[in-house]
Formats: structure tokens, C-alpha cells, sequence
């Protein structure tokens, strides 16, 4: 019969500057610099003749350019990017689907893969069967198609590798945390497979044994996963908490790392405060270790 | 009750995970979050206390004015609740969203503390029918991660062991009438005795098997849930069930005998951090909102 775990607060330390030298943290309304010979970039605008900050952030110098990346934003949609949003609304030729930005993103049907991989016109057929393929609450992975002029972001899932997503769990962080690599979908050695979804959704799910190739993602397998991989993706669910609390920036070489390093605990422990900071210091060595 | 959308596969993994005492956060069927609790945060009242259960923040604040006793209980004072469901919980509370939870949560505190023992309402009493002592209790809901019942009464066990009323003489003047004076040490006052005060479990059905500590998208998966509220030496005071599926009776025994051992270690981890708070009196290091 377990214990409860009460304590009182501790007050939060302050981030120890990380080995990446002096970062120049500003405030909405902060100066960046009055001199006038940069070129301003995001998260900036000018007022008199000196660049002021519009966006709390860390100031981000490229030769000429001047940008404030913003820490903690909704997630601003870039062609090309993998995302991992759940279908809110299904309308007459299209999906509506929340990616944790300002609006909506929109899924055409037209973007959408027909089952058995077939190359056709949509026709009201299809349309009256849209919700045979997404309903409300559907998790789907996509790929930005494109993104309109107000800022709201065209999806599509024409690839085997997109589309509904079965059992598995999902994890909401801010955008800003997801590094971009080449690839998001990621089949760790610890037995689970995650994708980290450029607009914060990360999803850990059970790694297939067979590629289903006919499928195209839009049967589901429902059978029990096996208690041994929901222990891999329960842990690997609470190390990505613990990243995120700490701010510290998820690829898959950092989630692996905090993966190992929290084994010698149980799972539940991971979540306590003094055992995410243990463990993420120590995927932080690491990861210096690695580099240098 | 703010609540998660998920989709079938995400809740009938939750579902299998519970069958197998293997929660998504890795916790077993009867294991609560890490819980933080601090009292004393607000000034201006008699005694407050904060308690932050995973995403659950709650406040609660007990101010003690002077009024009259009730009319069929005239030598014992009573405690008045007020639960605000504040629109920082979730953007479902904007306006008058919350007011319906609202009531419903301050109704299931009345009830819990409607039972004769968990309160010396004796002690609040300063002049028979005429003046007593009336604790207003208010909830502040700042957080919605889940599990609102347990957190909201573990606040309240806490602002109450929290609270300090100032201590009053009743002096007769000439003619009859009474005078009430107040002692002139602040630090002069009377603490309540909060052993037999009740904390809730809240116990959620999902599948065959019932879960404690609830996160959203757990709720999300439960149909029916048991409120009980269990004392510290793991009496069941009452009972209330919530959700719009049903319970057989076998497993609300179940559920009950759960309820109990679970309430009784609530107790003693609650009343452990509490004790740790007081001894360390003068010299804590408030934490607060901005730390």
C-alpha cells in the first residue's frame, strides 16, 4: 500500500546558464540595440530609430539579421514541417484539426490518402464518408502542405507514413522545445517509437512489428499492448516531462539519454522534482560529452 | 467539469493500461500525484492553505467573523463554503460556466462536514443565541488537471489546521447586556482540533477496475465515479456517486474498502507535512505564487 507522496514548495532555482555563453533574454518592449545597421527579422519592430522587442525571448544574431525567438508561443506553421494535430471538426470537404497554433489547421479532403492507395477524384461519395475516415478527437501526423495568408496551415498526409494514429500517448509541450532535424519519426532502441511533432504534440506509441503497407494508417490496431512496452512508454512519456520541465530541448539522442538515466528509478518516481533534475543533469552531461 | 477530447485508440489504451495496474504516468491503481501544500499564503484571512496535486492548484482561504447561531443549533457556531471556479482553471469557467460545478462542489462540502464530529462546533460558541463564531471557507479553482474533490478537501483540512481566531471575553456590563472584548495579543488566539476532519477520495471507474488520483484524460475514460469521504481512522462519513454510468454494488465495496485505506494514508501524509510546516515556525521561507 503505497505512501503519498505530500511535500512543501520549494522555491524554483534559477536556470544555470548552460554552456552556450551569455544569452540576452529580453521582455516585450525591451531595446535590443539602437544601432541602425542590422536588418530586423521576427519578434522586432522599430520605434524610434532604436529596435525594440515585441516578443518575450532570447535575442538571435545571423550576420546581419536580428531576431527575438520567442520561448513559449503557439506554434507557427513552416512548409515542410511534421505535425501531430487532433481533428476538432469535420466540414463539408475538409477537416478541421488543432495544432496548437492561433487557428485551426485545415486537412483537405483532397490532401488526404484514399484507403488502398488509390489515385481518383474526390467524389460525394467521399464526402459522405469522411467520417468513416476521421472523426472528432482523431489524432492524425501530417506534413505542412502550405500556409495561408492569415497565418492558419494547410495539412497533408499523402505518404504511407502519415495518418490516423492508434494507441499510444500523447504529450503537449511548447513548440519552442522540439528541435528540427531531419526526421521526426523516430524508433527508439528502448522499444517504443516516437513522434515529435514540430508544433509541441509528441506521440509515443508501440513500434509496429510489420509495416503495414495496404493500410496507409487508417485501420487501427486495437489488441492490448503488451505490459512490457507500456513500461518503456510510460517511462519514455514521464523523461519527456521531465526534459520539458527542466527547458530542455527534445531530439531523440536527449530523450534516449534521460531514457537511460532514469532506469534505476521506477517509473512513477520519475515525476518527483529532485529526481527530474538528477536525471536531466545528467542527460546534459552527456550531451556534452557527446559534443566535445 | 473541464474536460480532454480523445480519441478511441488513446482512451482503450488507457482502459488496458488500468486492467494491467499500470497507469500512463506509471503510477499503479492507488497511488496519488506528488501533492505540494503550503499554508499561511494569503494575509488578510484567518488561515489559508495551497495545495497543487500534478496540474490541480487550489486555494482556499477561512476568514472567522462574528454572527449569530443558527436558530436550531444556538450554542455551536457553523462554517459557511463558497467555491469560485475561476476562468484561469479552464476557458469553460468564463462567466457563469463554473457557477454549476461550483455549487455542486460546495453542496458535497456541506454534506461532508454536515456530520456532528469532524468539528467542534461547540468551541466556536462565545454567547448562547447570541453571538458565535462563522468560518467562511472560500475555494479558489486555479488549475483543472483532474481529481477536484480530493485536492479541494486536503486544501481545506489544511486552511483549517491553518486557522487562528482571535480569542474573546465576554464581559457583563451593568443592565444585563454583554460586552465582547477582543484580547489585545494578536498572537492570542484559539486553533481548531482538525483530527476528525474528513478528507474526500474520489474513486473513478474505468473498465473493470477503479483508479484513485484521476489525471483528464483518466476521467475522460471513467462513466462512473464514487465520492467518499473518509476520517483519519478510516471511517466512511458519506458517499456520493457521480457520472452517467452505473456501479454494481460489488464493486462499490470494492471501491469502498479502496476508499479507505487510501483515505487513512492521505491522513497521515497530510497531517506529516503539516506537523513539518509548524515546526518550522517563524524561519520558513514562504514560497507563494512567485516562486
Amino acid at each position: 500500500m503505497a505512501a503519498m507522496d505530500m511535500r512543501l514548495p520549494v522555491a524554483r532555482k534559477a536556470v544555470t546558464e548552460s554552456a552556450g555563453g551569455e544569452k540576452h533574454l529580453v521582455a516585450p518592449g525591451d531595446i535590443i540595440t539602437t544601432d541602425t545597421g542590422y536588418m530586423r527579422g521576427h519578434g522586432t519592430y522599430v520605434e524610434d530609430e532604436k529596435l525594440v522587442a515585441s516578443v518575450a525571448g532570447v535575442v538571435e544574431r545571423v550576420n546581419k539579421l536580428v531576431y527575438v525567438k520567442a520561448l513559449n508561443t503557439r506554434y507557427n506553421g513552416e512548409v515542410g514541417d511534421i505535425v501531430v494535430g487532433r481533428v476538432t471538426e469535420v466540414q463539408q470537404k475538409r477537416w478541421k484539426v488543432e495544432t496548437n497554433s492561433r487557428l485551426d489547421s485545415v486537412l483537405l479532403l483532397s490532401s488526404m490518402n484514399l484507403p488502398g492507395g488509390e489515385l481518383r477524384r474526390r467524389s460525394a461519395e467521399d464526402e459522405l464518408a469522411m467520417r468513416d475516415y476521421l472523426q472528432e478527437g482523431d489524432l492524425i501526423s501530417a506534413e505542412v502542405q502550405s500556409v495561408f495568408s492569415d497565418g492558419a496551415v494547410s495539412l497533408h498526409t499523402r505518404s504511407l507514413k502519415y495518418g490516423k494514429l492508434g494507441q499510444g500517448v500523447l504529450v503537449q509541450v511548447s513548440p519552442s522545445l522540439v528541435k528540427r532535424q531531419k526526421t521526426h519519426f523516430h524508433d527508439l532502441p528502448c522499444g517504443a517509437s516516437v513522434i515529435l511533432g514540430n508544433n509541441g504534440f509528441i506521440w509515443i506509441y508501440p513500434t509496429p512489428e510489420q509495416k503495414d503497407e495496404e493500410a496507409g494508417g487508417f485501420t487501427t490496431n486495437l489488441e492490448p499492448v503488451p505490459l512490457s512496452d507500456r513500461e518503456v512508454i510510460s517511462r519514455l512519456r514521464n523523461c519527456i516531462v521531465a526534459l520539458v520541465t527542466q527547458k530542455s530541448m527534445l531530439f531523440d539522442t536527449s530523450i534516449l539519454y534521460c531514457y537511460e538515466a532514469s532506469l534505476p528509478h521506477q517509473i512513477k518516481d520519475v515525476l518527483k522534482p529532485e529526481v527530474m533534475e538528477e536525471i536531466v543533469l545528467e542527460t546534459r552531461q552527456r550531451l556534452l560529452d557527446l559534443e566535445g | 467539469m473541464a474536460s480532454v477530447v480523445l480519441s478511441e485508440a488513446e482512451k482503450l489504451y488507457i482502459v488496458h493500461g488500468v486492467q494491467e495496474d499500470l497507469r500512463v504516468d506509471g503510477r499503479g491503481c492507488e497511488d496519488y500525484r506528488c501533492a505540494e501544500v503550503e499554508t499561511d499564503v494569503v494575509s488578510n484571512t484567518s488561515g489559508s492553505a495551497r495545495v497543487k496535486l500534478g496540474h490541480t492548484d487550489i486555494l482556499v482561504g477561512v476568514k472567522a467573523e462574528m454572527g449569530t447561531p443558527k436558530l436550531e443549533k444556538p450554542d455551536e457556531g457553523y462554517l459557511e463554503f463558497f467555491v469560485d471556479c475561476s476562468a484561469n482553471a479552464t476557458p469553460e469557467f468564463e462567466g457563469r460556466g463554473g457557477e454549476e460545478l461550483g455549487t455542486e462542489i460546495a453542496n458535497t462540502l456541506y454534506r461532508v462536514f454536515s456530520s456532528e464530529s469532524c468539528i467542534d462546533l461547540k468551541s466556536l460558541c462565545i454567547n448562547p443565541r447570541d453571538h458565535c463564531w462563522v468560518l467562511y471557507v472560500d475555494v479558489l479553482l486555479l488549475e483543472c488537471g483532474g481529481n477536484l474533490f480530493d485536492a479541494i478537501s486536503l486544501a481545506v483540512k489544511a486552511a483549517l489546521f491553518n486557522t487562528r481566531i482571535p480569542k474573546v471575553r465576554v464581559l457583563e456590563v451593568e443592565e444585563g447586556s454583554k460586552e465582547i472584548e477582543l484580547s489585545d495579543d494578536p498572537y492570542d488566539c484559539i486553533r481548531l482540533n482538525v483530527d476528525e476532519v474528513p478528507c474526500i477520495v474520489t474513486l473513478s471507474k474505468i473498465g473493470y477496475r477503479h483508479v484513485v488520483d484521476a489525471t483528464l484524460q483518466e476521467e475522460a475514460c471513467s462513466l462512473a465515479s464514487l465520492l467518499i469521504s473518509v476520517t483519519s481512522k478510516g471511517a466512511l462519513t458519506c458517499m456520493k456517486k457521480v457520472g452517467k454510468g452505473s456501479l454494481d454494488p460489488e464493486s462499490i465495496f470494492e471501491m469502498m474498502e479502496t476508499g479507505k485505506r487510501v483515505g487513512k494514508s492521505l491522513h497521515t501524509s497530510l497531517q506529516k507535512v503539516l506537523d513539518e510546516e509548524e515546526s518550522l515556525g517563524a524561519t520558513r521561507q514562504k514560497v507563494g505564487f512567485l516562486g
